[in-house]
């Protein structure tokens, strides 16, 4: 398809793009091969090869090139066990984002009348609900769990590209091939997923880096206020024991090693929003 | 109705119908989820006759949808319990830490849209530059990288390091204020707020510059630029006077939208910080089983949003004459 190898060059072409795309793919390499790469089990307590004693609180050496932690942990083997539960929690949580969010818009932006003010009002009200307290509330009521977590971001999440894709599918259903359409007697469903969905799909695409990036953004703010599943080592996890130890008063390579992950994976899928943007709407093509 | 005041009537009723759904929300939330319901009101270290006295006066002893409306009814009232720490009444815990997070959230919110807007503009005039890709490349930086971690950076430079800063709270632990605005009119205060500020700033800062940039660069393709350049206007007075002014329009209708949800983002920086606001008293309150004190907090900060988004909707179709209200 056209659009779809148009797609790949914008990204290639873009240099910040191909960063972000390079680091991914990285961070997923990581990630599955988690257990090869780490030289240490995440929460094994290390000795000291030369002293023998517990390893607690080295800064990074040749036998821990990122340190340790308070309980003598691997800061390393952490950091790359962390990149599992950040692209758990980014890629499926995006994929519930953009899946509702692409359904809503279209429902409402092809139906019009009461379903479309209906739907955008739940937009709106969803728009009132500040993230990061609804999920620390609802999380406390349930309990700590990356499950509740995907959820939570779904739920809330898909109101930014329900609005954008409502507004795209507005102004598509009064072109010509959807009244052609309509003319041949094609069904609300076939018009909807075989005439308007490829139409929106640039648009979708522009939606899955970005709630990437909110996910891991909204998995490690709740981890780090301590809120995280308590069976899994994740950025955010870290960063809070470095913070509520007092450790990283002196442990800095226990607070930068995690923070640069986070960042490194979220500026990645930034980039690589950008670089779909002008697929996504031809008019600010070469700014 | 129409025209304007139809408008701001429709608008304000919506808002209040979002604030209801959000606190009808909440009641449902605290009460599927599994449990004993009077342990989110009744804290079990309560003596047995406040116990009584509180399931009572919050009708946990009743029918659901009588306990609904009493629900309803006590927060019209501005009761919303108390907080099973400090036994205290919840309306008055949040009222005590309010107004440090909006004095946060404002002096945040101002420094990045000042920043903002001019960073904003000389983007739109390098663009494409090497300025263009650094610039957004370092805004992108400062809104991908988590609030709090900036914060135990800046903490471990700045107050551990070099001491130049405390290290959280608003105020030294001592320091005597006379009560009234003098509480926050004092060079202690300042202080403490400078870090936290540069923080929420820096992260705040990315939507002012790219709204600014992006519709600077929208404006700066109409015709009367082309007209104003054809005159032999200088590039500066293009720029600002024809440009600027014309791109100003979103970027300070979404100030409202922005405040609000400022207000309601500085949970992870007021824990980082120390900083006694509502954030840190929902994260608080919710590990410590506070429930009365997390809810209020909670509906406290959602109110705020839906409040400063009516705002923004409405400056919006003031300000804008080509909008229609129908």
């Amino acid at each position: 398809m056209s659009t779809s190898s148009s797609i790949v060059r914008e990204l290639l072409r873009d240099r910040l793009a191909l960063f972000g795309l390079v680091v991914v793919a990285l961070f997923f390499f990581v990630a599955i091969f988690a257990p090869a790469l780490a030289p240490h089990d995440p929460m094994e307590v290390l000795k000291h090869p030369e002293t023998g004693k517990a390893a607690i609180l080295q800064p990074p050496s040749r036998y821990f090139p990122f340190g340790t932690t308070n309980m003598a942990r691997d800061v390393l083997s952490q950091v790359i066990y962390g990149s599992r539960i950040a692209l758990l929690v980014g890629f499926t949580a995006a994929f519930v984002v953009t899946f509702i969010g692409a359904n809503v818009g279209l429902i409402a932006g092809f139906y019009g009348g009461w379903v479309d003010t209906i739907l955008m009002r739940i937009v709106d009200i969803a728009y009132a609900i500040p993230f990061v307290p609804f999920a620390i509330l609802l999380i406390a009521l349930l309990r700590p769990s990356i499950v509740y977590l995907i959820m939570i971001v779904g739920l809330l999440m898909w109101r930014a590209p329900a609005r954008v894709i409502r507004a795209q599918v507005l102004s598509l259903v009064q072109r010509p091939y959807v009244k052609a359409a309509r003319v041949t007697g094609a069904s609300n469903l076939r018009i909807m997923y075989v005439h308007l969905m490829p139409n929106i799909l640039p648009i979708v695409l522009l939606y899955i880096p970005l709630s990437v990036g909110w996910a891991i953004m909204a998995e490690a703010s709740v981890s780090f206020l301590g809120f995280g599943d308590p069976r899994m080592v994740s950025w955010g996890g870290m960063l809070q024991s470095a913070f509520a130890t007092g450790a990283m008063r002196v442990a800095w390579w226990w607070t930068l090693a995690p923070g640069i992950a986070i960042v490194l994976i979220v500026i990645s899928v930034y980039f690589i929003n950008r670089a779909f943007e002008p697929i996504a709407s031809p008019s600010i093509r070469k700014e | 109705m129409k025209g304007y005041r139809g408008f701001l009537l429709r608008r304000v009723l919506f808002g209040l119908f979002t604030i209801w759904v959000i606190i009808t929300l909440v009641f449902v939330l605290f009460r599927v989820t599994p449990g004993d319901p009077t342990v989110f009101m009744v804290d079990s270290t309560f003596d047995p006759a406040v116990r009584e006295e509180i399931l009572h006066k919050f009708g946990l002893d009743k029918p659901l949808w009588q306990q609904y409306l009493i629900y309803i009814g006590n927060l019209l009232k501005g009761d919303m319990g108390r907080s099973f720490v400090s036994h205290r009444p919840v309306a008055e815990e949040l009222g005590g830490v309010l107004p440090n997070t909006i004095i946060l959230a404002f002096t945040s919110f101002i420094l990045a849209y000042v920043l903002g807007v001019l960073l904003g503009a000389f983007l739109a005039a390098k663009r494409g530059q090497w300025q263009d890709s650094l610039g957004i490349s370092l805004v992108l930086f400062f809104r991908s990288a988590p609030t709090f971690w900036i914060g135990m950076i800046l903490l471990m430079i700045f107050s551990f390091k070099l001491g130049w800063f405390p290290s959280g709270r608003i105020r030294s632990l001592g320091y005597v204020t006379t009560g009234g605005l003098d509480k926050y009119l004092n060079l202690d205060f300042l202080h403490h707020l400078i870090l936290p500020t540069v923080v929420a700033g820096l992260y705040l800062v990315a939507l002012p510059v790219m709204l600014t940039r992006n519709t600077l660069l929208e404006v700066l393709k109409e015709d009367y630029i082309e007209l104003a350049r054809a005159k032999g206007l200088p590039g500066r007075t293009i720029l600002l006077k024809h440009g600027v002014r014309n791109a100003i329009l979103p970027v300070v209708t979404a100030a409202a939208v922005y405040i609000g949800l400022a207000i309601a983002g500085m949970a992870e920086i007021e824990v980082v910080f120390s900083w006694p606001g509502v954030g840190q008293a929902i994260v608080l309150a919710v590990r410590s089983h506070d429930y009365p004190v997390a809810q209020g907090a909670f509906l406290l900060l959602a109110i705020m949003v839906s409040v400063m988004s009516l705002v923004a909707d409405l400056a919006y179709a003031y300000l804008d004459p080509r909008i229609s209200y129908d």
